[in-house]
């Protein structure tokens, strides 16, 4: 399961930023999944409350889909990714390394693959809530 | 005694690991992560893994990304070494080493062309402005005996471990590890590997 490796970023990236802010208690987490990943939500909702730190007890995981755009660098034409473009195969290339989708998709337009993810591209952590230590 | 060895090829775009250990078919192993699979011995992570035969045109922030992703996903074992092989310059790759794996150590192959040395002094200037430990250069295809790598290197006060002879047969070989191990090539290269790990344990970088 690919989406342990990427909750145990966000715990330790978390973690991170509570001791650098001062937090004795984390209370929400939220982490932004971009599409192109396809990462599985429910698995990554599982990972992350299995590595609850103990400042961790009560916090709620919020995990939020965010559609991934793409850009083509040579002729401007944007549009958004489609799961449907990809075979199993490349899809299943795409979720370990989303920079793959550079072999499998090309610009509508003019059919470059000289393109950028503008939006949606992997995971990452948009916030962390909790409560400052007194003093 | 044997050692425990991981190989990361972060050439992106032009892998070629590969295709000296005739890779082919080999998948990586979705456990908790990614688990580099067993290559001749080695763990072995290389973007064909993923994507065998596709074209894979990327651009520097992609490089990176890439980079980030794999060093984030990927379970090494508990290994004694983790080589990190990279394309030639000081593009994104070397960047992202130096910026995300603090504790590398830099081992340089150069061709005795004034072309080759041009980029690898480029890069050796780059690794001592950054403090970067530098285990040293090794002279790579050398056809004739030369100093000129040795004395360039003197100046720079960076250690000149050795030099591998070009071996026409070593072309014919690749793909087939029992025939590589056995070309001049790796008889040089073993030359060379006692020195590398002794100076790896000193942590010495200078000479």
């Amino acid at each position: 399961m690919h989406e342990w490796a990427l909750a145990e970023g966000v715990i330790s990236t978390a973690s991170r930023v509570a001791a650098e802010e001062g937090l004795e208690e984390i209370t929400e987490i939220v982490v932004m999944v971009g599409e192109l990943q396809q990462v599985d939500r429910e698995a990554l909702l599982f990972a992350l409350e299995q590595q609850r730190t103990p400042n961790m007890m009560k916090t709620r995981f919020r995990i939020d889909p965010i559609p991934a755009r793409m850009r083509c660098r040579v002729c401007g034409e944007e549009w958004n990714f489609k799961r449907e473009a990809l075979d199993n195969d490349e899809a299943e290339a795409v979720h370990f390394l989303p920079e793959i989708a550079h072999a499998f998709i090309e610009c509508p337009n003019c059919g470059s693959p000289d393109f950028e993810v503008t939006e949606g591209r992997g995971i990452w952590l948009a916030s962390v809530r909790g409560v400052r230590m007194a003093g | 005694m044997g050692r425990r060895v991981g190989l990361l090829d972060l050439d992106l775009t032009s892998p070629s690991t590969h295709l000296i250990l005739g890779v082919d078919g080999l998948q990586p192993i979705e456990d908790k992560g990614i688990i580099p699979p067993r290559v001749h011995g080695l763990s072995y992570i290389s973007i064909v893994l993923f994507s065998p035969e596709e074209l894979i045109p990327l651009r520097g922030v992609d490089i990176s990304n890439a980079i980030i992703e794999l060093l984030a996903i990927t379970r090494w074992e508990d290994l004694d070494y983790l080589i990190v092989d990279m394309p030639p310059g000081i593009g994104d790759e070397v960047l992202d080493i130096i910026r995300l794996m603090g504790r590398s150590f830099f081992l340089l192959v150069s061709t005795p062309s004034p072309l080759a040395l041009e980029t690898v002094g480029k890069l050796l200037f780059l690794l001592l402005e950054l403090k970067a430990p530098i285990l040293g250069v090794v002279e790579n295809m050398a056809t004739k005996p030369t100093s000129e790598v040795k004395r360039r290197l003197e100046e720079l006060e960076v250690a000149y471990l050795g030099a591998i002879g070009y071996d026409p047969e070593l072309d014919d070989a690749l793909g087939h590890v029992d025939r590589v191990m056995r070309t001049r090539f790796m008889e040089d290269v073993g030359k060379l590997a006692g020195e590398v790990e002794s100076r790896l344990h000193k942590g010495v970088h200078r000479q």
